[in-house]
């Protein structure tokens, strides 16, 4: 076991990954940087460890580098492609919805699309309107992609191992704002098998769903809870599509009480997905309404200030669940 | 030079795209075909001079118009009529049709119904072919409509900076949809140039000029050389679907376009074919009739896909609701 954070477990994996398999290639803007490994660092030193042949900088063409990790993996390698910020996926969302989502069912099963795309996603660092959506709705309602998003290290390494081992497309949604959030994570390889929830901490009087970034926020919202007596469950889905309606309704059933906490704009996001799951399926188990805190119908601000508003807040989360609580 | 062989073989394949497209055309006047189709007649020299210059190995990746393609890329006309037929034992299982006919075992990447999608495709191929190093190269057929998509400048870019084994075929018949596209020759193919791509630009209806452009292209691709333009130049003899009524065009312009070179005409009458016996051509004439008949007698007689279907194939496993 290793203390290391989500930067270096993805860093970690796809090193790892690269050697256990040639077939894989890294392709996006700045991915081979030796000075910076992207954006965030995060691919620093597999160019040096790998070469620029398997680790390609590309020019600033998001259209070019989805549709060629499509067509590379239609053709036997088994691309890892970065969409540098999701944001980004207005220049290019033809190759991804409309060829690499569909190859397989419009191809009669012939073929597999291994590819793996590698997204920043989410608000926190003041990255302004078009630098830090979640959007990863978008994509879960496009049948033929899988769609991840890690809340910590253990589940980022797990979660990207099987992304690339996988031979479905799946988008691994990075969120920029927890890169350095440290856990436990073992030192040899494994995969965490998708569609599988992790119960983030175990309680009886309240469920909380929660989301990529926002299940830090759940956590923490659930320990201080907890010195005031209400007993809180947490659930992190880590895959959207397929999401683990299982384990979500199984929970609902012990609780009788949902909170969601999803950073996507309000309508057609998870949120509504699992209130809708949840209303469907375990509605008599239900003892008070459907509860859902998501960022408002609006872009995300630039300013620091009103991008605090903007995100789902810890004192949020803990408003509602002491009404949910009391009801 | 070429083989009496080869000339046999571009000959049936031009012949077999022709006769197979009349074939289905006259089926979709009489309602019996589903979805749109797109005609390839005056090009057919094209698809078919690039393809004898590949193997199965290589790739290439087609268009909406794309009948052509895939026939002188190898599939079969019996398992195309059966997918335009939408049937269950159609090469795409029915759920692919005319617009998206594939064949991953003769390097047939997709015909493809987002005008412009191939092109960063066909670059992920020739990616595929770089990295393994197995001396492949990728085409991408490009309509003069499709060349105006910004796809396929990222793509041509791409291209050069990864320096990829690849070739962009423009066809250039002048028209995007119901819009004449108002360039003059060659200036599709220049665009290449401003990438650092050499091009070239041909007449699409001379299977011997094609053919030869298509020749340096592949072998300087295997070579190691980089990607190459080419732009064909082609009446355009049909609408741009099936069932296209034209009132855009003027009734003398699509009859002086159907009047310009056939290319079957035209090859048959190039000194190069000389050596073609009409018995033998009469033979594949024949051959290719029974082909096209027994297909689509087949087509018309195999069963609908099942409930079951619908739900088969969108992923290779998913578990969730």
């Amino acid at each position: 076991m290793s203390r290391i954070s989500i930067r270096e477990a993805i860093n970690k994996t796809l090193h790892e990954e690269m050697a256990r398999d040639q077939s894989i290639i890294l392709i996006g803007e700045d991915v081979a940087s030796k000075h910076s490994g992207g954006v965030y660092g995060v691919t620093l030193g597999l160019s040096d460890k790998f070469g620029t042949e398997r680790v390609i900088d590309t020019p600033i063409t998001e259209s070019a580098i989805i549709g060629a990790a499509g067509g590379a993996a239609l053709t036997g390698l088994r691309p890892v492609a970065e969409l540098m910020f999701i944001d980004f996926l207005g220049v290019c969302l033809d190759q991804l919805m409309n060829q690499i989502a569909k190859f397989r069912y419009m191809f009669g099963g012939n073929v597999t699309t291994p590819v793996t795309i590698r997204t920043m996603i989410g608000a926190g660092a003041g990255t302004g309107p078009q630098h830090s959506q979640i959007l990863y709705p978008l994509l879960v309602s496009i049948p033929g992609i899988k769609v991840v998003a890690p809340s910590n290290a253990y589940d980022a390494k797990g979660l990207l191992a099987q992304a690339i081992r996988d031979d479905d497309p799946v988008v691994f949604c990075e969120h920029k704002a927890i890169y350095d959030e440290i856990a436990e994570v073992p030192d040899e390889e494994f995969v965490i098998p998708f569609g599988e929830a992790r119960k983030v901490c175990e309680g009886k009087d309240i469920t909380i769903v929660a989301f990529s970034r926002m299940v830090l926020f759940a956590e923490q919202a659930a320990k201080k809870l907890s010195s005031e007596g209400i007993s809180v469950e947490v659930i992190d889905p880590r895959t959207l599509s397929p999401l683990d309606d299982k384990s979500i309704i199984e929970s609902v059933e012990k609780t009788g009480k949902l909170l969601i906490v999803d950073e996507a704009n309000p309508y057609c996001s998870m949120a509504s997905e699992v209130s809708s799951v949840v209303a469907e399926k375990a509605f008599h188990a239900l003892k008070a309404p459907i509860r859902k805190i998501t960022s408002p119908h609006t872009p995300v601000p630039a300013s620091p200030t009103l991008e605090t508003f903007y995100v789902p807040s810890l004192s949020q989360i803990e408003e509602i669940v002491r009404e949910l609580s009391n009801y | 030079m070429f083989e009496n062989s080869q000339l046999y073989k571009a000959y049936r394949d031009m012949k077999l795209i022709r006769e197979f497209e009349e074939r289905i055309r006259a089926e979709y006047q009489q309602g019996k075909l589903p979805g749109f189709i797109h005609m390839y007649r005056a090009q057919e020299a094209i698809a078919v001079a690039v393809c004898m210059n590949l193997t199965d190995q290589d790739y290439i990746a087609s268009t909406h118009r794309g009948h052509g393609h895939c026939i002188a890329k190898g599939c079969t006309v019996e398992d195309m009529l059966l997918e335009l037929c939408c049937k269950d034992e159609g090469i795409c299982r029915g759920k692919g049709g005319s617009m998206h006919i594939a064949d991953m075992s003769k390097g047939m990447l997709g015909a493809n119904a987002i005008v412009g999608a191939g092109p960063p495709i066909a670059a992920g191929a020739a990616l595929t072919a770089k990295t393994l190093k197995n001396g492949c190269v990728s085409v991408a057929f490009i309509g003069d409509g499709a060349s105006d998509q910004g796809t396929v400048a990222e793509a041509l870019n791409l291209a050069v900076v990864l320096n990829l084994p690849m070739i962009f075929m423009y066809e250039n018949n002048y028209y995007a949809e119901f819009t004449k596209n108002p360039k003059p020759d060659g200036r599709i193919a220049e665009r290449a140039g401003a990438f650092g791509m050499p091009s070239v630009c041909i007449d699409g209806s001379d299977f011997f000029a094609v053919y030869d452009a298509a020749k340096n292209a592949v072998e300087r691709g295997r070579a190691g050389g980089g990607p190459t333009a080419i732009e064909a130049i082609v009446p355009r003899y049909y609408g741009h679907f099936e069932g296209d009524a034209q009132q855009y065009r003027e009734r003398d312009e699509v009859k002086s376009s159907r009047s310009m070179s056939d290319p079957i005409k035209k090859f048959l009458q190039d000194p190069r074919s000389e050596g073609l016996s009409k018995n033998e051509i009469e033979k594949l004439d024949n051959e290719i009739s029974e082909l096209i008949e027994n297909g689509l007698e087949k087509a018309y007689s195999a069963s609908e896909p099942s409930y079951e279907q619908l739900f088969t194939d969108v992923y290779v496993n998913y578990k969730g609701h």
